[in-house]
């Protein structure tokens, strides 16, 4: 009697605990099958499974509302379920991401095998593809934007001066390390950026102009060997960044974590609006600056011929310093909005290098619109281009477009129908 | 200061494994950047192309090594022409963005995850992949010379190495003074002076891309060999810039002159290092100036600096001939 009686006290804890590990799961015999449930318990509907089996079975069913989903077996033998993961709904996640496959060996048709079970966790959001594409075109925006205030001065100082400037990222980063060392000193970030911007200015623009760059072309050194120059030069100022502020990546002590705006399908911080609308803000200044400005007028004079600029009356070195220093502004400008969006490191610049130059090959060299044009088009290309390749493959994608680009049109997309060989 | 230590250092790195594979990389530069006046900034690329090719083979393929060396020279070739189609008929700075972009383009996908099972990701490919190689080794016992001291298998392929870069050498040299030669270098002073002579410019660059690209692959399998294994990071474009540094040094558009660079590179290279080192150990450099760890970054900034003051003030480099060298991008 006693023993009857334990016998079913442990059979009831067992039924129990099976229905408690699977609440609903009552799975008739002859079929397999299980519930699936989010961490906090709730059933998750719409989860696909695929089902493979003896006789060469392949099926696929799916959980209904209650989560639950069975699938009816015709023979005994082993039985394999795989659950596709990308049908779980956005932010649920196998809590064993490589187990997706479980095997279940079914012995008598007659009695109900256990059930199958995924436990799940939180895991990645995932989004439509509409709304992705959506917040990849913002993100592409502001990343072609940061680009774009760079290339306008790298493209112009090539016009002026056929200088390629391997050292430009470092101007960026020149923005954006005297920020955060100006930051650190205790400067608010505002005022710390505005005197970076003088730095950057200064140093950057008037100072590398005066003491470098003139001195070479009136010793009439060759555009490769300047080349050459600026490539030691790069390398230089990178390392000498990476000695005085070392090597990990920085935030600002202002606006570092920044709660982001949602606005429908799209999030994004403040900090970075405002960051985006002033670049926006200089890009228009500098175009109208080029169009209107006698002094833009000229660098453009010079760009065409420098030869004849200078014949018609046009100080081509004033034109160039001033370029030098625009140059500077803009691409220290840049290294701020850099620094604010994702950190400062001394080799932010030099990893943005390739894309300007892209985004500079891609407008037409030497034209400053067709830069801001090239600069947006890489900027969208990288990041909607994660849409369909892996995300550390998003340069890649971008440097194969400018080899194909330089395939089919050379002078680049703005860049006048002229023999360039 | 131990000034003995410094030296043994400075003049092992200049005979050196490092030596060899600069020297390599910096004579396939010459035949571009010295000869032909082809801006290749990409010349890291080739070198990644060889050793991957070889490592990726032989481990994940059980290729044998030979074979290997074969395809490793077969993809150099390959990668020349990709350069060069596009670019060799644009003006010289758009080969020099499209070189750079490809050397990138080749190290990230190298890096990338998704083709870790090819390429071992950002660990590269580690494995016993120079077996073959070192069975040959006619050295059982390996060299203990002073201070010099090398295994069996480093001196093998040191032996081997430099004797590449005498082949090498040798070649150029034969090269230069055929006809051939002397319409590269034409090429260099006066395209357009070459071309209304009836010769086809666009071949004779190509020509030339791709002998310095497999030169640049030979640097690659030393590379490889040496260290028995692969690593993406190690062929960014910092090697690129070095090798510059070095056919610079040495002296552009000499036979020579990547050879005495490479020596010359690594022994000052390694002897400020040493310096540096030391000079921070006992205390000559106070810490609040210079830690151990950044004596790695004070390297890089005097090769930038080098880099600079040498194109500035003695461009030839130091057995260069200033003649040989009317290098200007913009006709």
């Amino acid at each position: 009697m006693l023993l009857r009686r334990g016998l079913l006290t442990a059979g009831l804890l067992a039924l129990t605990s099976m229905l408690l590990l699977a609440p609903s799961a009552a799975l008739e015999p002859g079929s397999i099958g299980g519930q699936m449930t989010d961490e906090a318990g709730a059933p998750i509907a719409g989860v696909e499974f695929l089902i493979t089996g003896p006789n060469e079975l392949e099926a696929e069913t799916q959980s209904d509302a209650a989560g639950n989903w069975a699938f009816k077996i015709e023979s005994a033998g082993q039985y394999f379920v795989t659950i596709n993961s990308e049908s779980l709904p956005s932010g649920v996640g196998l809590t064993e991401p490589d187990k997706v496959t479980r095997s279940i060996v079914v012995f008598k048709l007659e009695t109900a095998p256990p059930p199958v079970r995924f436990l799940t966790g939180p895991g990645p959001e995932r989004t439509s593809n509409l709304d992705r594409a959506m917040q990849l075109t913002l993100d592409g925006l502001i990343l072609g934007v940061t680009i774009g205030l760079a290339a306008v001065g790298l493209s112009l100082i090539f016009g002026t001066t056929g200088l390629t400037n391997f050292a430009h990222g470092e101007l960026l980063t020149l923005g954006g390390m005297v920020t955060y060392f100006f930051n650190k000193l205790g400067l608010h970030l505002i005022p710390a950026a505005l005197l970076a911007l003088v730095f950057a200015v200064v140093v950057g623009g008037f100072l590398q102009d005066r003491y470098l760059w003139k001195p070479l072309r009136r010793r009439g050194t060759g555009l490769i060997a300047m080349l050459v120059v600026s490539i030691g030069l790069g390398l230089f100022i990178r390392y000498l960044f990476l000695y005085v502020f070392g090597g990990s990546k920085q935030q600002y002590l202002q606006y570092s974590g920044q709660a982001g705006w949602q606005i429908g399908p799209l999030s994004l911080t403040p900090k970075a609006t405002i960051g985006i609308l002033i670049g926006i803000g200089l890009i228009g200044l500098t175009i109208a600056w080029l169009l209107k400005s006698q002094m833009g007028k000229a660098s453009r004079a010079v760009a065409d011929n420098p030869s004849l600029a200078a014949a018609s009356g046009i100080d081509v070195e004033r034109v160039i310093m001033m370029v030098w220093i625009l140059g500077a502004f803009l691409a220290g400008y840049g290294g701020i909005m850099m620094g604010l969006n994702q950190g400062v490191q001394f080799i932010m610049g030099s990893d943005v290098l390739l894309l300007i130059f892209a985004a500079v090959t891609l407008g037409g060299l030497g034209t400053a619109y067709g830069a801001i044009i090239g600069s947006l088009i890489v900027g969208l290309f990288i990041q909607l281009s994660t849409l369909f390749i892996p995300t550390e493959l998003k340069y890649v994608g971008a440097l194969v477009v400018l080899i194909v680009i330089l395939l089919v049109r050379p002078q680049g997309i703005m860049g006048r129908r002229e023999r360039v060989g | 200061m131990d000034w003995t230590f410094i030296f043994q250092q400075a003049i092992s790195a200049g005979i050196g494994v490092n030596a060899i594979i600069f020297a390599l990389a910096a004579i396939g530069l010459n035949m571009h950047f010295g000869y032909t006046g082809l801006l290749n900034f990409g010349q890291a690329g080739f070198l990644a192309v060889g050793a991957y090719t070889v490592a990726v083979l032989v481990v994940n393929f059980d290729v044998s090594i030979w074979l290997a060396f074969l395809a490793g020279i077969g993809s150099a070739v390959v990668l020349a022409l990709l350069l060069g189609i596009p670019t060799l008929r644009l003006r010289a700075d758009y080969l020099a963005i499209v070189t750079i972009a490809t050397a990138e383009i080749i190290r990230q996908v190298a890096r990338s995850v998704s083709l870790r099972e090819y390429f071992g990701g950002s660990d590269g490919i580690t494995g016993k992949f120079g077996k073959d190689f070192f069975d040959l080794n006619p050295f059982p016992n390996g060299l203990s010379l002073a201070f010099l001291r090398y295994t069996p298998n480093d001196l093998w392929v040191v032996v081997v190495g430099w004797a590449l870069v005498v082949i090498f050498v040798f070649l150029t040299f034969l090269i230069m003074r055929s006809p051939w030669g002397r319409v590269i270098k034409a090429i260099r002073e006066d395209e357009e002076a070459v071309r209304s002579l009836g010769k086809n410019v666009y071949f004779y660059k190509m020509q030339s891309l791709i002998l310095g690209g497999v030169v640049g692959a030979f640097a690659g399998f030393v590379y490889a060999i040496s260290r028995q294994s692969v690593q993406p990071d190690n062929y960014s474009t910092a090697l690129t810039f070095f090798a510059y540094a070095v056919l610079i040094l040495g002296g552009a558009a000499r036979v020579l002159g990547p050879v005495a660079g490479s020596i010359i590179f690594w022994f000052l290279l390694v002897f400020v290092e040493q310096v540096l080192r030391q000079a921070v150990a006992n205390d000559l450099i106070p810490n609040w100036l210079m830690t151990p760890n950044q004596v790695g970054q004070v390297r890089f900034m005097l090769v930038g600096l080098g880099l600079m003051l040498l194109m500035i003030y003695r461009p030839q480099g130091i057995f260069g001939d200033k003649k040989e060298l009317a290098l200007d991008a913009r006709a």
